[in-house]
């Protein structure tokens, strides 16, 4: 079995070491740096996740997925994810085929919405239209990254008449994932399209899981589709011990999730629900380097996936802080996961 | 001898559908989950994520049952029925979350669950298990007497609807603590301080005894 490990940001604006917040600025430039080190480190894939908040000022990743490219020759890159809801599929794939140009091949997409909400009403849409969106733009996606003339009519975006969508990939489709936070009917919509199943588990205890990824595989048999791989995204942070990774964390992840409970409206988690997420039965992998590879072995045995990612950082963490987590990560986690897996 | 318990037609087979399914057929009921659409279509996720219920046509499955869990997004309600819902107990686990899931002009006004019982109004309407995420609603279900067990409101008009309810809420593993009106229930909302948060019996009882929303 090949294994592949990713590491996946939203841009999360960085703080100075005395609490000060970078700018927006400073934040993309530091993603570059990290994209490039992360491939230094032994990283096999690099994601940005697209955002439209002050604290994660992330809206066009597949820019600085673009300057990663230019200073890199081995790591995969992609979006993580990618809002095709609020995108037009004609747009995204042209951004990502370009960058697969760019790159030498090397380009991902993940589709979904992600926690991401801010771009429906940026850019005109109706969050109650959703469904009907992604399902449209989704299968659409599907047929652009066929290649050749698409045929195309729908409710979301003008039709296509035998239209030529370019640049045209070197070597077929690039890979492409659905993002699913839990609801089994986009597990079957992922079969359905042919794509890969992205589990994003952000919450709660990851087992819960295993079903779905037997789901993704019994309903690409009954699509009459091959296999197709599963990978499992969440979030955490790596320091030299399980105390220092916890300490870095608590309070920026209190921080993130008061401010988004303030906005939409539920309460605050307690520090007993972090202690259960971070332990070896939640979703927050935070703690040293072995701590976090156990975990990691143990739910992609469990989840019977062979990709992780992991989202790294967290607003108000330092660079240097990411640039520490990213080295461990690359260096003594993916290595020890392996080993536990083998 | 026993009474046999409630049959059950859960309404809606996405986030939240399946895990109040899977909890309710660990808890013995008899379980039928539908959707807007063909059973099919969902026998596969039925089989594996909640081995043990029935995939029915919505029709066939809210006919047969004794309560009806409506699981689907809010802004899917005005597609529902009412006709076929008269004279049963209709469980509204939805939400009205404008930041999460955008405005909805008929739920502007007033308590979610209160304009949901104004429009089902031949049926019993309660308001349950809305206020815990579907990440963790089954991870902390515990049995009755567990010193780490969470507590669940239920909101009704009805004391004997919200009775059967309290039962259904206490079976699948929570301590119910009830509220007297779909009014009251205004606290279980998102916004509210039990919304998002699993907490055990004194603190949620003391969450909803401070709040004053239902009294907007």
């Amino acid at each position: 079995m090949t294994y592949t490990f990713g590491l996946d940001t939203f841009g999360d604006r960085n703080s100075d070491a005395d609490g000060t917040p970078a700018s927006h600025a400073q934040t993309i430039r530091n993603v570059a740096e990290e994209g490039v080190f992360a491939e230094q480190a032994g990283v096999d894939f690099f994601g940005i996740g697209e955002h439209h908040t002050e604290y994660f000022p992330m809206p066009a990743g597949d820019v600085v997925l673009a300057a990663i490219a230019a200073r890199t020759e081995r790591i995969r890159l992609g979006s993580a994810v990618t809002v095709l809801s609020s995108d037009d599929p004609v747009r995204v794939f042209q951004r990502y085929s370009t960058l697969n140009a760019l790159s030498g091949g090397r380009a991902e997409v993940i589709l979904g919405r992600g926690s991401s909400i801010e771009s429906f009403p940026l850019f005109g849409y109706d969050l109650a239209d959703y469904e009907e969106l992604f399902e449209e733009k989704a299968t659409l996606f599907a047929e652009l990254l066929k290649g050749g003339p698409v045929t195309w009519e729908g409710k979301t975006r003008p039709p296509l008449l035998n239209q030529d969508v370019v640049p045209h990939t070197e070597s077929g489709p690039f890979p492409v994932w659905i993002g699913v936070g839990g609801n089994p009917q986009s597990v079957i919509r992922a079969a359905r399209l042919g794509f890969s199943l992205a589990l994003a588990i952000i919450g709660g205890p990851p087992d819960r899981f295993a079903a779905y990824s037997q789901l993704f595989q019994r309903a690409l048999e009954k699509f009459g589709r091959p296999p197709l791989p599963v990978l499992v995204h969440s979030p955490g942070h790596i320091a030299a011990t399980d105390e220092q990774a916890k300490a870095e964390f608590w309070p920026r992840w209190r921080e993130l999730i008061a401010l988004v409970a303030a906005e939409r409206g539920f309460a605050i988690p307690t520090k007993e629900s972090f202690d259960a997420e971070t332990g070896p039965h939640g979703a927050l992998y935070v703690g040293s380097p072995e701590t976090v590879a156990r975990k990691i072995a143990t739910n992609l045995r469990a989840l019977d996936a062979t990709r992780f990612d992991l989202k790294y950082g967290m607003p108000g963490l330092t660079h240097d802080q990411l640039m520490t987590n990213i080295e461990l990560y690359g260096r003594e986690v993916i290595p020890r996961v392996r080993d536990l897996l083998s | 001898m026993m009474r046999e318990l409630s049959r059950l037609a859960v309404l809606g087979s996405g986030h939240v559908g399946p895990v109040i399914a899977r909890l309710a057929v660990k808890a013995g009921y008899p379980v039928a989950i539908a959707t807007s659409g063909d059973p099919e279509d969902i026998a596969l996720i039925t089989e594996l994520v909640i081995p043990g219920a029935q995939p029915r046509w919505a029709s066939d499955a809210v006919a047969d049952a004794d309560i009806v869990v409506l699981a689907i997004p809010l802004h899917r309600f005005g597609d529902i029925d009412p006709a076929p819902l008269d004279g049963k107990l209709v469980v509204d686990a939805m939400n009205y979350w404008p930041a999460s899931d955008g405005v909805l002009e008929p739920f502007e006004d007033g308590g979610s669950s209160e304009i949901v019982a104004r429009r089902l109004a031949g049926s019993t309407v309660v308001k349950a298990l809305n206020h815990i995420g579907y990440h963790e609603l089954e991870d902390r279900a515990r049995p009755a007497g567990a010193p780490d067990r969470r507590a669940a409101g239920v909101a009704g008009d009805d004391p004997a609807a919200v009775a059967t309810v309290a039962g259904l809420v206490d079976r699948i593993g929570y301590d119910p603590v009830r509220l007297e009106s779909l009014r009251a229930g205004r606290v279980l909302q998102p916004g509210g301080p039990v919304f998002g948060v699993v907490l055990g019996l004194p603190e949620f009882e003391q969450a909803v005894r401070q709040d004053t929303r239902s009294l907007t």
